[in-house]
């Protein structure tokens, strides 16, 4: 995974509250592979109508928008199904932070997972951002290490578990350092066994 | 020695059991005891693939067929070839690594969270975890079951464990008895109206008090699977008398002395009288009416005798706007009445309220009467299908106009053939009123399966209650 240090870019405003796992990526899309990319499904039932042609005024129909690394949206982003699907939109896209006052808990996860930063501001920030890009456009510097994120001469500061900003700034994979502890996993297996007799299943008739 | 032990909630003594080793972040590796899958879980077979990597315990891996089964229809050569293909490739993915599995054709094939807790795969103590958010509906046991995405699912596969950092507790208490007519699906989303649908981000509820005490398993699991709804990490209820006379008995539930010794267990697991949690709300049982949403999250909630919200009449800017949103969307009037809302279908049926207990509830209030609207009813499995059947329950609905279906996700999910029209209305005792959930550009209103049964006779939202008594 990339690590996550400092980034600076243009970002995109989506003023709406509770955009949900199911509006990010409607899942009728979600039978495809992650090869294939998912970036063109992103939020596909709101940036396109019926006949399937872009809508105008959404935001990132935007020239703008697809340059943009930053999305800044209002609060419970990413509520709803688990479904990862909906970060590899986001990142597929281009998407490598989103600003928001809160981030449905599987989705936050499932972010970190992937190199998206999740970076969590009040909701008076969040207004005061949205606010700010719609009126200048400048350009948005978001550092990791700080948890700061810059706008023109204004500071605002970001929260993010401090577990998810060590494995986001390290680019860190979970999955290396498990598997090291596999003789742990055994150990527990083994002496879990004998406490917990009842949790096993019963072998398979088959 | 236990003297000097600190109180301890339900939640924390299941996750102490099941720490392998901590990191010095704070992150803890959980060992997971039963991890489900399903059509949607490719993603991470595919990661398993790509590192040539075996499952480390198929015996604790169960594959459930659900997401994507048609339920018109039992032979899959008659279904698109793409959602055909999901159904194939989960069977394929679970024979290459020997993962038990209930597939598309097996007898006890249905809804994961229905089957879990149907074959006693689901139990008190255990961690539980599935590519699904609703995950949380196994907590009803007192299990610790939440919902993990495709990167999470490969971890669990390739380790039976999985990093977490232990959440905030919540305790929900519902005292005091219900009305007659009020649901576990009224008291969520009561619940969900009051602290909103992220009120419970970063938290794990304990749902407590003589309301839940009184709730059947069917009742608990509902309440259990609408936690990640007000944004719970998971949602428990310490295990009881009820919960062990459920699992006795049950095909893969512990039998004879292992479940003697499981139950004396399972008695430790209540919190602590003085156990601290870090917010508590409370709720009175007499308060919670028939409740259903008006909007596109489940927050929009209120009880049936209340009308629209005006976003006019609104300080706060941000919810204003998403009243507004909702209404344009879902195609409502500020200050409407919701008892006038017209429907022009009804869904009985998902992880949420397809249980025998709900059929039962639908069908009581259906006897004997006839639906205005059309509508589908998919019961969660089919073991329950088949008790249904023979109850008579299958006929009250046909009689009544209603189409009675095979078990599956069916038009909880919009990804399997079952589909409410754009722009058409639906009374649905699903889980997610978001936009589009039930298919693009529809229009969901959750409520109990009792709510739709009487949406359906009089073809627009109404209070169940005179139907009930009527009925009685
Ligand atoms: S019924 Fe709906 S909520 Fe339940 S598992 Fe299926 S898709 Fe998810």
């Amino acid at each position: 995974m990339k690590p996550f240090d400092r980034l600076t870019t243009s970002a995109c405003a989506l003023p709406l509250a509770s955009i949900d796992t199911d509006q990010l990526i409607p899942a009728r899309f979600m039978k495809r592979s992650r090869a294939d990319g998912y970036g063109q499904f992103l939020l596909h039932d709101m940036r396109f109508d019926e006949t399937g042609a872009p809508r105008p005024d959404f935001p990132l129909n935007a020239d703008a928008a697809k340059r943009a690394e930053v999305l800044v949206t209002r609060r419970n982003f990413g509520a709803g199904s688990s479904r990862e699907a909906a970060v590899y939109a986001l990142v597929d896209f281009g998407f490598r932070c989103v600003i928001a006052p809160s981030f449905g808990d599987i989705f936050a996860s499932n972010a970190v997972n992937n190199g998206l930063l999740p970076a969590k501001v009040s909701e008076a920030d969040a207004e005061e951002i949205l606010g700010l890009i719609e009126t200048t456009g400048a350009a948005v510097t978001v550092d990791l290490h700080d948890c700061l994120i810059r706008f023109g001469n204004r500071n605002y500061s970001f929260t993010i578990d401090p577990i998810w900003q060590t494995k986001l700034l390290n680019g860190w994979d979970d999955l290396d350092l498990t598997l090291s502890l596999s003789g742990d996993i055994g150990r527990f297996e083994q002496r879990d066994q004998a406490e917990r007799p009842w949790a096993r299943l019963p072998d398979r008739p088959d | 020695m236990t003297a000097t032990r600190q109180p301890q909630t339900l939640f924390d003594k299941v996750w102490d059991a099941h720490v392998v080793t901590r990191r010095e972040d704070g992150a803890e590796l959980l060992f997971i005891d039963r991890h489900l899958v399903h059509e949607g879980s490719f993603h991470a077979f595919n990661k398993l693939k790509e590192k040539r990597a075996k499952v480390r315990r198929p015996d604790l891996t169960i594959g459930v067929a659900d997401h994507y089964v048609p339920t018109r229809t039992r032979a899959l050569s008659e279904v698109a070839p793409d959602i055909a293909g999901m159904i194939r490739q989960l069977d394929d993915n679970c024979r290459a690594n020997a993962i038990r599995m209930f597939g598309f054709d097996d007898p006890r094939q249905g809804i994961v969270h229905v089957i879990g807790p149907e074959q006693g795969l689901t139990l008190p103590g255990l961690t539980m975890v599935c590519g699904d958010s609703h995950t949380s509906t196994h907590g009803a046991f007192g299990a610790l079951a939440f919902g993990i995405g495709a990167s999470e699912v490969a971890h669990v596969l390739l380790t039976q464990t999985l990093w977490q950092k232990r959440p905030k507790r919540m305790r929900i208490t519902v005292d005091g008895a219900t009305a007659p007519g009020i649901t576990a699906k009224d008291i969520a989303l009561s619940i969900i109206a009051r602290i909103g649908a992220d009120g419970a981000q970063g938290h794990a509820i304990e749902y407590a008090g003589s309301a839940i005490r009184a709730l059947t398993m069917e009742g608990r699991l509902t309440l259990c699977n609408l936690s990640i709804e007000s944004g719970a990490r998971c949602g428990m209820i310490a295990p009881d008398e009820t919960t062990f006379a459920y699992v006795r008995g049950r095909p893969l539930a512990p039998a004879g002395d292992v479940l003697d010794g499981a139950i004396a267990a399972w008695r430790e697991l209540t919190s602590d009288a003085d156990a601290a949690f870090d917010r508590a709300v409370l709720l009175d049982g007499k308060d919670i009416a028939p409740t259903v949403t008006w909007g596109i999250s489940p927050e929009d909630a209120l009880p049936i005798g209340a009308s629209v919200p005006d976003p006019a009449a609104m300080d706060d800017a941000s919810r204003a706007s998403h009243v507004r949103e909702a209404l344009d969307y879902m195609g409502l009037a500020p200050g409407q009445a919701l008892d006038t809302i017209r429907i022009d279908r009804v869904f009985i049926g998902s992880c949420t309220n397809s249980r025998i207990e709900d059929l039962r509830a639908a069908a009581s209030v259906l006897a004997g009467r006839t639906a205005r609207v059309p509508g589908l009813v998919s019961p969660g499995s089919h073991l329950v299908k088949q008790q249904a059947e023979q109850e008579g329950l299958d006929r009250i609905f046909i009689a009544a106009g209603l189409d009675w279906v095979g078990p599956g996700c069916s038009m909880c999910v919009g990804m399997n053939g079952d589909l409410v029209p754009s722009g058409e209305r639906c009374a649905s005792t699903t889980n997610r009123n978001f936009k589009g959930r039930q298919g693009p550009g529809a229009r969901t209103h959750l409520m109990s399966p009792a709510m739709v049964a009487a949406a359906a006779i009089a073809g627009h939202l109404t209070d169940v209650r005179p139907l009930l008594r009527s009925a009685s």
